[in-house]
């Protein structure tokens, strides 16, 4: 999805200046199925896990990504914190293209929080050897001061000086996810990349860490990507939300607006299946599940637009076009990749194609095969059986 | 709340569970009682180690071998199914009660066909031939939304989505036609969109086929999705029972009160999450008195030393707190200042 011609990406700082970091066109993809089938076919077949993302970040921002599993978000990550090449697309930093081989400042400069921190810790170091190594590599403080600088961390992200002398396995999962915070935070980042950091917690501690995030965040002016599938979490944390779907934004907007108005299908799905704490069980009128079916394989994307074999507005156009992130009337920073996110498109609406599925009992003829996919059409309602 | 022709399907009563371990005995499960009755859905909500999990598992006999339950009755229709033995609690599992895993993809078998696997039940149970049983497992599939049945009963575990094989799962509960299906947080490992599917054809089930469900989570709204009661556990203890509604809602335990405020609610962005304290009690050696004692706001002297069974309280809810009040109170205060 490279777009000529200048958009806006809507991420300028309050100040009006270019954006910390800004991603362009980035694409990752893996290789998959056997090597060896591969090179006697001579022809390797691709997951296109991001697929054309473009994104800026403004300084001091918090911006969430969300989207569900296989959409994407934490390869974004990987590919924004270095750890994995992107195939294509360039990553910005205030101006400065990033090389692929980047130096240890560049480095240093995203650092990231894992998912889970049962893992992501190394099980024989104790956090005091761990930290001073990073500081040692990257000559953050003079040796001599390392020690009073890991403590103050330490302290910072809520774990006493002691914490210096312990191993991981000393650690409850919120404290390890402390040190894993102190861990990223001791280099200085000016981004800090968050994948998943409360979701392997449980609910009474992911308060405490989502709390500590917001604080730093606040304290040190740090800019922050969380990445999350829990839109919750996304609101009570960020500034502002990317919804991502299969390898592509299909959403930005400032977080208010988009929980008060998302403009893209998948987006409005996505709020509707939250459970809701003053919600009840459905009833005999339940209007069926907010988004049909299960996303299509990676593998064998859907032409046109990603969401329309889930989609209860697609149209014709929806199969002929690729819909591009567009804004609606007036600089509102509110992004959406809909033909008819800001009802700007005139096609005529044919009625939503989830009704054909509903009549009979032949459930699964109501697929229809016009297009390669495999999952599509799954669950609308379920056939009476009479029993 | 529950209709006078409802009779409590599964009662379980005063269940304790315990664990020799090599640092002594846990009380993972310490006096649990609990009703469901036909087509009810109960949720039994608490963190990691609260005892939530054994208490299923106690229920449908799948203890693991250190686990023994000391004392306790758990009646299906009349009969203690703690005091029958293993050949007559297989007569019992999958006819009369079956269980939904978190896991789908380790809970079914990766070497036979989906289909085969649903049919299984039926084989065993109801003697079905071959042919019947495959067509029974055909419809189950289709009842539980499936698309392409016919095709998709040759297909293997791996072939299937995440949500897919969860349904394949649903299936397999419901082969035998139960009364009761544990669910052991079926959604948890799923997607947001996919979890509002599984979580609809459940109270799908629950409504039209009259079975009932015990539904185990650590997600409070999820509950609120599905079920019309609900009982919090912790430390091995059921502290809070009701509607879900005013539990959830208006809970009347400081512990219920933590999990709702700690978790950030879609609905409502509040200023900052207030995290619950300190961390979960041993249970070799649970504190005195009130097991949440050491971690609650409001704790007064009394609460040290006095045991806390549940206690009833006007509108058939129960809680386990001496001062439930002082979480009104709070409660008050945050609905004024939100």
């Amino acid at each position: 999805m490279t777009n000529g011609g200048p958009t806006s990406h809507a991420a300028t700082s309050q100040d009006g200046t270019s954006p910390l970091l800004s991603v362009d066109g980035m694409a990752v993809s893996f290789a998959v199925g056997s090597r060896l089938a591969a090179r006697i076919k001579n022809e390797q077949r691709f997951l296109h896990a991001v697929d054309g993302v473009d994104l800026d970040i403004a300084k001091g921002e918090a911006l969430a990504l969300v989207g569900e599993s296989g959409s994407g978000k934490s390869t974004f990550a990987l590919a924004l914190a270095g750890l994995r090449q992107p195939d294509r697309g360039e990553i910005k930093f205030s101006g400065r293209t990033l090389p692929r081989n980047r130096s240890s400042a560049d480095q240093r400069r995203i650092q990231m929080v894992f998912q889970d921190p049962y893992s992501s810790l190394n099980p024989r170091l104790t956090v005091g050897s761990m930290l001073r190594e990073l500081i040692r590599v990257h000559h953050i403080v003079p040796p001599g001061q390392a020690d009073e600088y890991c403590k103050e961390m330490l302290t910072l992200v809520g774990l006493g000086p002691d914490a210096m002398k312990a191993f991981p396995r000393q650690f409850s999962g919120g404290q390890r996810q402390r040190v894993a915070i102190a861990r990223a935070l001791v280099l200085r980042p000016d981004v800090l990349v968050a994948d998943e950091p409360v979701s392997a917690l449980d609910v009474s501690v992911q308060a405490t860490v989502l709390n500590l995030l917001g604080d730093l965040r606040r304290e040190l002016g740090l800019t922050l990507l969380l990445i999350s599938h829990n839109l919750a979490v996304v609101r009570h944390l960020c500034d502002r939300v990317a919804v991502m779907y299969l390898g592509r934004i299909v959403e930005v907007a400032p977080t208010e607006q988009l929980f008060s108005d998302p403009r893209h299908p998948y987006t409005k799905g996505l709020l509707a299946a939250i459970p809701k704490l003053a919600a009840s069980p459905p009833g005999p009128d339940d209007q069926g599940p907010a988004v049909v079916g299960d996303p299509p394989s990676p593998l064998r994307l859907p032409v046109g637009c990603r969401f329309r074999t889930r989609c209860p507005i697609a149209q014709p156009i929806c199969e002929e076009q690729d819909p591009m992130l567009t804004t609606g009337a007036g600089d509102t920073g509110h992004e959406a990749a809909c033909h008819f996110a800001f009802g700007g498109y005139s096609h005529p609406l044919r009625p939503p194609p989830t009704t054909q599925g509903n009549s009979g009992a032949g459930a699964g003829a109501g697929v229809t095969d016009s297009a390669p996919l495999t999952d599509a059409a799954g669950a609308t309602s379920f056939p009476q059986q009479g029993d | 709340m529950t209709g006078p022709l409802d009779s409590p399907v599964l009662q379980v009563r005063d269940l304790h569970v315990q664990i020799a371990a090599r640092h002594g005995t846990v009380r993972a499960v310490d006096g649990v009682s609990l009703e469901v009755n036909k087509g009810e859905a109960v949720g039994l909500v608490g963190e990691s180690g609260s005892g939530k999990s054994m208490t299923l598992r106690a229920i449908l006999g799948v203890l693991p071998p250190e686990a023994k339950i000391t004392s306790g009755e758990i009646l299906l229709d009349g009969v203690d199914l703690v005091k029958l033995p293993n050949h007559a609690l297989n007569e019992i599992r999958g006819p009369k009660i079956s269980m939904i895993f978190q896991e789908p993809m380790s809970a079914l078998n990766p070497v036979m066909r989906v289909g085969y696997q649903i049919a299984e039940g039926p084989r065993v149970h109801r003697g079905y031939s071959k042919a019947k049983a495959a067509e029974r497992a055909i419809e189950l599939m289709r009842r539980v939304g499936i698309p392409d049945p016919e095709r998709r009963f040759r297909a293997y575990p791996h072939e299937f989505s995440g949500g897919m094989r969860q349904r394949v799962m649903i299936a397999i509960a419901l082969s035998c036609d139960p009364e009761i299906i544990l669910c052991d947080e079926p959604t948890t490992a799923l997607d947001v969109t996919i979890q509002d599917q599984i979580l609809r054809l459940l109270a799908e089930l629950c409504r039209d086929s009259g079975v009932s469900l015990i539904f185990v989570t650590h997600d409070l709204p999820v509950v609120a999705q599905l079920c019309q009661r609900v009982a919090v556990m912790y430390g091995g203890e059921l502290v809070e029972t009701g509607a879900v509604h005013e539990v959830l809602l208006d809970p009347r335990h400081p512990y219920t009160l933590g999990l709702v405020r700690s978790a950030p609610d879609v609905e409502h962005v509040r200023e900052s999450l207030v995290p619950i304290p300190g961390s979960p009690p041993s249970l070799v050696s649970p504190p005195s008195g009130c097991r949440f004692h050491p971690r609650c706001a409001f704790v007064e002297e009394d609460c040290r030393v006095q045991p806390t069974p549940l206690r009833q309280l006007p509108g058939n809810r129960a809680t386990a707190c001496l001062h439930y009040e002082r979480t009104e109170e709070a409660l008050a205060a945050d609905r004024i200042a939100p």
